[in-house]
């Protein structure tokens, strides 16, 4: 066998199956590149090497006995807002150094229940509050790809970089990420990876690191889209301990894949076309559009009128929930807290200001004064009836169309520091793929061309609430017909 | 409406962050530009709509009143910045 990390992650399963290869083997494969690599790609903030060979040869031991779940003996990375139960989950934040969680996500139980080996915890913006890594606290992701047209070190995007950047790089086999206004889809555009957010409630979010609860939701990045209707599916569950789990049935979304489009109907939104969009991403949309009407789907052109107004919501929406969610940090019962303060405020403040990043400071004061006595109804209430306009915009389609076909992200990966000037900016990189998050839909962004540096751009697929497998489907349409097979080339 | 330092202050103050007298003008800077952009939701017609608080449209569940959890001070504790005989130990709290 020649490199067990190129694999993906249908392929290692198999493999692993046959016995072409143990666990222990593809496991020692990947710490070797982590090892290799995480130098200079920092997309590990914590490495669990001794528990991956454990959790390998137990798998090689149940895969002898010719048993084994579902990803028996895959090594995957966790994001690090995963809670795990006995290794440091930050949230890649100063205020959470050192925390050991004593309990494990239910998102993350599952992959331990279905023989998943945990290889460490992959960097992120802290708290998920970034678009480009540059928030932790344990500094950016690099992403692996380079342009042709500059030696620059790029961002893998955010919040979930470290886990693009780890898949792009070969450095697990999948990861999980979670995805508030886009921290999947737009970091899988970034690294030619695919990132599927699935409906909000189906992934239960006990034991993850809350950002913005009506918003934030579990998910995989991987290799392809096979891999990730395997993996979102071991990571979805009805669980009693979130109010907000569904109790539905968790389909098996591979046998979606390969279907072809004939018949569907796609629409696409009239108002995702941006100002100031490359013509690139344009000619992306447009090819995508192309293959669908070659493969048979009908190609509906469809409004969304309030998708303008998408964007100033959610900047409304996810700071108030982050400012109520993140008062737990205290500094009395878990968490940083500051020495030689002088009275109990004292001590919160310093604490917060000590533990909190500038991101995540704007944001929760930015959540505390549009919750504030005066501007809760002119801002926050306005905000979340927007919300409903929104979301109704969706329900308007959905008689005329089976999925919605957009681009991931207005632009590929940047440089990292170029966009740390204006807040604004930085935000805009979630114009595509915030709509799905407020309207609780799910989206996938599947990788479809280069722009003109090489460098991968992500087309998405929004379906309707529970309906992944037209997602599923029509994402695996555009993945043979874009046959995107372009790999980063290794500098690293 | 424009938001000065006296208002970040006290909003800074709302969320228990510690802000030094210099950050508060530059904030109220940033805060602006941002506030500003977010006021186009000002054009959006919301008569009669319903605020969205969540996207699950099912009622909560409720569950039998029993104890499903509990006995674990040291787990509990774990993560303390400090704890003395199976409490946490803060500051005084009341003078």
């Amino acid at each position: 066998m020649s490199d067990l990390t190129k694999l993906t992650l249908k392929a290692a399963l198999d493999g692993l199956k046959a016995k072409s290869f143990s666990s222990e083997e593809i496991t020692k494969a990947f710490v070797a590149n982590i090892d290799a690599a995480n130098p200079t790609l920092n997309a590990y903030v914590v490495q669990t090497t001794d528990k991956a060979l454990e959790m390998a040869r137990a798998s090689d031991a149940r895969l002898a006995k010719g048993e084994g779940g579902a990803l028996e003996g895959a090594p995957l990375g966790i994001k690090d807002l995963f809670c795990t139960d006995g290794v440091q989950t930050t949230a890649g934040s100063n205020m959470l150094r050192g925390f050991v969680p004593p309990y494990e996500s239910t998102v993350t139980s599952n992959l331990w229940r279905d023989g998943a080996v945990m290889l460490g915890k992959l960097n992120m913006d802290e708290f998920a509050m970034g678009s480009s890594n540059e928030t932790s606290a344990f500094g950016p992701v690099v992403n692996p790809w380079k342009s042709t047209t500059s030696n620059a070190d790029l961002t893998p995007g955010g919040s979930s970089g470290g886990s693009a950047s780890a898949v792009a790089g070969d450095l697990c086999l999948a990861a999980t990420a979670s995805d508030t206004g886009g921290s999947i889809r737009q970091p899988a555009a970034f690294t030619g990876t695919v990132g599927i957010k699935p409906t909000y409630g189906r992934a239960s979010r006990f034991g993850m690191v809350a950002f913005a609860s009506s918003l934030d939701q579990a998910g995989p990045i991987t290799k392809t889209v096979e891999d990730a209707a395997i993996l979102l599916r071991s990571m979805c569950s009805f669980d009693v301990k979130d109010s907000t789990s569904l109790d539905v049935e968790t389909p098996d979304w591979t046998q979606s894949l390969n279907r072809g489009v004939r018949g569907l109907r796609i629409g696409v939104p009239k108002e995702y076309v941006v100002d100031g969009m490359p013509a690139e991403i344009q000619q992306l949309w447009d090819r995508g559009v192309q293959w669908l009407k070659d493969g048979g789907a009908e190609i509906v052109e469809i409004s969304l009128p309030h998708t303008k107004y998408a964007l100033p919501a959610y900047y409304i929406i996810a700071p108030a929930e982050a400012s109520s969610n993140l008062a737990r940090y205290d500094g009395m019962r878990f968490g940083h807290r500051a020495e030689g303060t002088t009275s109990l405020t004292d001590l919160y403040e310093t604490s917060r200001a000590e533990g909190f990043g500038k991101e995540v400071q704007r944001r929760l004061t930015i959540g505390a004064y549009v919750l504030s006595a005066g501007f809760y109804d002119a801002y926050y209430v306005r905000a979340l009836k927007v919300r409903r306009r929104i979301a109704m915009d969706f329900d308007a389609v959905w008689d005329k169309v089976d999925a919605i076909l957009t681009p991931s992200t207005p632009s590929a990966a940047f440089a990292l520091g170029d966009k740390q000037i204006d807040p604004l900016q930085m935000y805009l990189n979630d114009i595509f793929t915030v709509t799905a998050n407020l309207a609780g839909l799910p989206g996938i962004s599947v990788p479809a061309g280069v722009d003109k540096g090489g460098l991968p751009l992500g087309l998405q697929v929004i379906g309707k609430a529970l309906d992944e497998a037209t997602v599923f489907q029509v994402a695996s349409a555009l993945e043979d017909a874009a046959g995107f097979v372009a790999k980063p080339e290794k500098w690293w | 409406m424009a938001i000065d330092a006296a208002t970040v202050r006290r909003v800074a103050h709302l969320a228990r962050i510690k802000t030094p007298e210099e950050r508060l003008e530059p904030l109220a800077q940033e805060l602006n530009g941002i506030i500003a952009w977010i006021e186009q939701l000002n054009e959006v017609d919301v008569t009669n709509v319903e605020p969205m608080t969540s996207n699950v449209a099912q009622p909560l569940r409720l569950r039998d009143d029993v104890v499903t959890d509990g006995a674990k001070v040291d787990a509990v504790l774990s993560n303390a910045p400090r704890s003395a005989d199976g409490f946490f130990v803060v500051p005084k709290v009341v003078e």
